[in-house]
């Protein structure tokens, strides 16, 4: 159960972007103009990035809701089933491997970011800006990941609650429905 | 030198924001609304969460900059670094207290934060938006500190540069443009 009553019937973060719409906005701007705005990275490599750091720290909200965005913009399941599993192993470009090390590290401490790090997307053709916007999408679901878990945010365990978000995030972006959510309540169908 | 090109001279998340005015605008606002808006809270106590999680996070610029704009809202220096080293012996509410705990759970991970943490800070008198504010300045404290870091910024030795952004982020807020360092 959440730990402050959080609007009924909307899951994960939906329910505190609903909670507080002032602090709501500029998360979710932010989130689109980094996710869903102009980029030399496809929206599904960027979701990747995302996938990979809500996978590391454990946010199984977030996780489970950018896996499934990812899988629907790249088509298939597999890459970030084996991002997840293993980065080395991955069926990724060697650019996308070497900024997903980068968000991994990030999600350790901004510290953990080495020269070496970086000189290694460049060698593979990474831009200063694709660099940037790594960190910060890395960063960003340092927020959102703490943000869900810091407040036990309700994590539906059905795969079609997710396939619906994945829907949603990909065909509308990240930036809030004018009618309000009023129409996406969600009731869980396990007993 | 930072990971990206930023502009000469500017330290820290300053240097970022130029590079990149898109995120920036964003950034900024959040800022602004969290530390600055309107809040039960007084601006002192929210800039020492966001300097007590940054200190956790080791980001010296983060850590530096919100502790001169505490240290202006609170004209107290003593407090800050009292806090920065140790919150529970430092001279502040318990309330506050208990929400800088909740801070550094955040700070290790949201899986960490429990319900008896929640359930002390709403002893000592917490609202639940109090909660909801703490755990989201402590979660975008864990954004700000990666991304100042992670793209290895410059972060001043000299601490009048610090006193001189915490006076005009104190006294103008968050949407101001950066004024330029003296």
């Amino acid at each position: 159960m959440p730990h402050i009553p959080l609007p009924e019937g909307l899951p994960g973060i939906t329910g505190l972007l609903e909670y507080r719409l002032d602090t709501a906005k500029p998360i979710r701007e932010m989130t689109q103009v980094l996710l869903r705005g102009p980029s030399t990275l496809t929206q599904g490599e960027r979701e990747l990035i995302a996938t990979y750091v809500s996978h590391r720290n454990e946010c199984r909200f977030c996780a489970t809701a950018h896996t499934a965005a990812a899988d629907l913009l790249l088509g298939e399941g597999e890459t970030s089933r084996a991002v997840k599993e293993n980065l080395d192993e991955a069926p990724v470009s060697e650019k996308m491997r070497a900024l997903l090390t980068i968000a991994g590290k990030v999600q350790q401490s901004g510290l953990s970011v080495t020269e070496d790090d970086i000189a290694a997307a460049r060698r593979q053709g990474a831009t200063d800006l694709e660099i940037h916007d790594t960190v910060l999408i890395a960063a960003l679901f340092c927020l959102y990941n703490r943000y869900v878990d810091g407040m036990a945010a309700w994590t539906p365990d059905e795969p079609a609650f997710y396939e619906r978000l994945a829907d949603r995030i990909v065909n509308r972006g990240y930036t809030r429905p004018p009618e309000g959510f009023a129409n996406h309540t969600y009731t869980s169908t396990v007993s | 030198m930072a990971h990206v090109p930023v502009p000469e001279g500017m330290p820290g998340i300053r240097g970022l924001m130029a590079y990149r005015p898109e995120t920036a605008l964003p950034l900024n606002q959040l800022a602004e609304v969290l530390l600055q808006g309107p809040s039960t809270l007084t601006k002192g106590e929210r800039e020492l969460i966001a300097t007590y999680v940054s200190s956790l996070n080791r980001c010296t610029y983060c850590a530096s900059t919100h502790g001169a704009i505490a240290k202006h809202h609170l004209n107290d220096a003593d407090v800050v670094r009292q806090v920065r080293e140790d919150p529970e012996t430092a001279p502040i509410s318990p309330k506050l207290k208990a929400l800088l705990r909740i801070a550094a759970k955040v700070q290790q991970g949201g899986r960490r934060v429990t319900d008896e943490d929640v359930a002390a800070a709403h002893a000592e008198g917490a609202t639940d938006l109090e909660v909801h504010d703490t755990v989201l300045i402590a979660a975008a404290f864990c954004m700000f500190n990666r991304y100042v870091d992670g793209l290895a910024t410059w972060a001043p030795d000299d601490e009048s540069i610090y006193d001189q952004i915490g006076a005009q982020r104190a006294t103008q807020g968050y949407l101001a443009p950066a004024k330029p360092l003296a």
